[in-house]
């Protein structure tokens, strides 16, 4: 037997053996079909889709909405599959990915002279996802010292000490100001920041972190995750380092984390407190939440989502008043449906169907 | 760890600190006792703040993500209470009781309804947080509001030694502080409901299994554990001030105290008080600009050594 075969046989098996039990696997794993032949009509028309759409939106929307969305999908999905796949519900990533984009603005140029290094844009970035794939570890290492509830509320505890670090500090982090002017270099006779490049530019990160999960999740190391979200103490009995995958795990989303993060402080521009303070650590949650944690589909799902709702919340509401909308389609999805639009979608898709012995499951958030 | 071991690091900590203590009296005296007291009313504010916080999490696994919105709510009733009535002590108790009310309604109504299930009641007083922040910077805007002591406290308590003056509302909260904690110690260890609290933090499922009503008192928990966030707030208004963004702060402290701390307990709340409010204001006096990586470092510290806080117990 191959070890694709080996694999998918194992994957068959533990999506059936999930079936039966109260915690369900994600979904792609719940239907055996995908794994055996992965392209399906579905993927194809979202592809098109995604290369069709720049061409017949305007600009603003390729730029403010497509490669938004995009961008905070990516970190997103860092949560994702932190949370969903590893049980450990982060809001740092949003530190990661703002320590990302302050390492790009300190190491390459920004209109903040006397700080900025002005290094190439490829030792920027390079040092800038070392950094904060590193400080992903970190903050893992200290949050898996403790369990479950736990991890939320350090996560969340590291995340505001490192905004407000970034509010006092003058010398590193130029205190309230940020960096402005941090753009993508201009490659190839191709300036990056126009809406086009840069929607391909962070479509091809995008695609590229989908898939990385997509796959990760089927290799030993994610489906080791997810029995250790299941059931950590059984996998430790059977030998694996749980506290070692979990910081792994933490890594690996640290760097999904903080190539958004640099994708995201091209798009802004600029970078300051703000972009890595307590209501976009919360933003990141929302988004994953609203797409659904149970599929790496969901975070750009539900990065499109918060992205419209942001953008025209302006229309059909005042301005001001924004926060209190996403607060409240949070809360209604919270309560209402806790695996997200993703398991809003399965629900109707089940009724629809009407498969009998099969009720909703409920993973993802509990 | 071996005896040899603690004494090591317990050195590691002590010594440093003892210098820097030497080094600060020796410099300049005033500036280091009035750095004492500012730190120990601060805590003495973080402490009542974050008993709450740890209360309701001990009992109910429940982290309550709202408690800085419900600081800042009793804060801004506090404040027009006290504009209307001229009343410090009706302010205080209304803050108390503004935030008991909405605190009692978010557990009646929501949380009583998804028992057990920690990550979601978390994510709702998160989306519960966002909303009543954002119904305040609607109802009252986001301009900042300074409540003035009452005259009885107002002014500088004179002829101190060393410090020569010190604010008389200030020095009013050391032991506010104290008397909150006592009155929290008595409440949870010598009454009916304390004990059921008590019983509840240790094994919710054998507290049910004796008959108490268990929704009574995790409703009675989260109004008090509120209750002191709204009542918090109210002291806030008048040490602080009240402004959007006050409520992340406080939010932030509490968390911090209660980790360091340890978490469902009160009086490791008051250690982590005490820890966290000196390491920040000495941390702003003498080095503003690094401040906060000083809490961060008490973080990562205690976090490394005891990771469920200096005072934690398993769960």
């Amino acid at each position: 037997m191959s070890t694709a075969a080996w694999r998918n046989a194992i994957n068959a098996g533990a999506g059936r053996l999930a079936m039966g039990k109260v915690v369900v696997a994600p979904l792609q794993e719940a239907k055996p079909r995908a794994i055996q032949n992965p392209v399906r009509l579905h993927h194809v028309v979202v592809l098109a889709a995604l290369l069709v759409f720049p061409w017949v939106a305007s600009p603003f929307v390729t730029f403010q909405i497509g490669a938004q969305s995009l961008a905070l999908g990516l970190i997103a999905l860092s949560l994702t599959f932190l949370g969903g796949y590893g049980g450990m519900i982060s809001l740092a990533q949003m530190t990661v990915a703002g320590i990302a984009g302050y390492m790009v603005g300190i190491f390459g140029t920004s209109g903040t002279a006397e700080i900025s290094l002005g290094w190439p844009w490829w030792l920027g970035v390079a040092l800038a996802l070392a950094i904060a794939t590193l400080a992903g570890a970190f903050i893992g290492w200290l949050s898996v010292r403790t369990e479950g509830i736990y991890t939320i509320m350090i996560t969340l505890a590291v995340g505001v000490a490192f905004y407000y670090l970034c509010l006092q500090n003058y010398s590193v982090f130029n205190v309230f100001q940020g960096f402005q002017q941090v753009h993508p270099p201009k490659l190839f006779g191709i300036n990056w920041r126009d809406p086009l490049p840069f929607y391909h530019l962070v479509l091809f990160w995008s695609l590229a972190g989908y898939f990385f999960v997509k796959y990760l999740l089927r290799a030993p190391f994610g489906i080791a995750l997810q029995g250790i979200r299941d059931n950590p103490r059984r996998m430790n009995a059977l030998g694996f380092h749980v506290t070692a995958h979990r910081v792994a795990a933490y890594a690996v989303a640290g760097f999904i984390a903080a190539v958004g993060g640099v994708l995201l402080v091209w798009y802004n521009g600029l970078i300051t407190p703000n972009s890595a303070g307590t209501s976009w650590l919360i933003n990141i949650l929302i988004i994953a939440v609203l797409g659904g944690m149970r599929h790496p589909m969901g975070p750009f799902i539900g990065a499109i989502v918060f992205v419209l709702l942001q953008t025209f919340a302006i229309d059909l509401i005042d301005r001001e008043r924004f926060n209190l909308v996403i607060g409240g389609v949070f809360l209604a999805i919270v309560l209402f449906s806790p695996d997200g639009l993703l398991g809003l979608w399965a629900a109707l898709q089940a009724r629809f169907t009407r498969r009998s012995g099969f009720s909703t499951p409920i993973g993802g958030i509990r | 760890m071996s005896k040899f071991w603690k004494w090591f690091w317990g050195l590691v900590l002590v010594v440093p600190l003892a210098a820097f203590a030497i080094w600060a009296i020796w410099d300049n005296t005033k500036l280091f006792f009035i750095t004492l007291l500012n730190g120990l009313t601060l805590s003495s504010l973080y402490f009542i703040v974050a008993s709450g916080f740890t209360l309701v999490f001990g009992l109910m696994r429940n982290v309550n993500l709202a408690h800085g919105s419900l600081y800042l709510l009793g804060g801004y009733t506090g404040y027009f209470v006290a504009e209307a009535t001229g009343y410090f002590v009706l302010a205080l108790a209304a803050g108390f009781l503004a935030a008991a009310l909405v605190g009692l309604a978010m557990q009646v109504s929501i949380f009583r309804f998804m028992p057990g299930q920690d990550l979601r009641q978390t994510m709702v007083t998160i989306g519960l947080s966002i909303i009543i922040a954002d119904l305040l910077i609607w109802g009252i805007g986001a301009t900042v509001h300074q409540m003035s002591a009452p005259d009885w406290l107002a002014g500088p308590l004179r002829d101190l030694p060393v410090i020569t003056a010190y604010s008389k509302y200030r020095m009013a909260l050391l032991p506010l502080g104290i008397l909150i904690g006592v009155l929290l110690w008595l409440f949870l260890n010598r009454t009916r409901v304390g004990m059921m609290i008590r019983a509840g933090v240790d094994d919710r499922a054998m507290l049910a299994a004796t008959g108490v009503n268990v929704n009574m008192v995790f409703a009675v928990t989260f109004a008090i554990g509120a209750g002191l966030a709204g009542f918090g707030g109210v002291i806030g208004a008048v040490e602080l001030s009240m402004v959007p963004g006050e409520d992340v702060r406080l939010l932030l402290a509490s968390l911090i105290v209660v980790i360091v701390g340890g978490m469902g307990s009160v009086t490791g709340a008051g250690v982590g008080a005490i820890i966290l409010g000196t390491a920040e204001t000495y941390g702003l006096a003498y080095a503003p600009t690094y401040s906060v990586v000083f809490t961060f470092v008490i973080l990562v510290l205690v976090l490394a050594f005891r990771p469920r806080g200096i005072l934690g117990r398993p769960a």
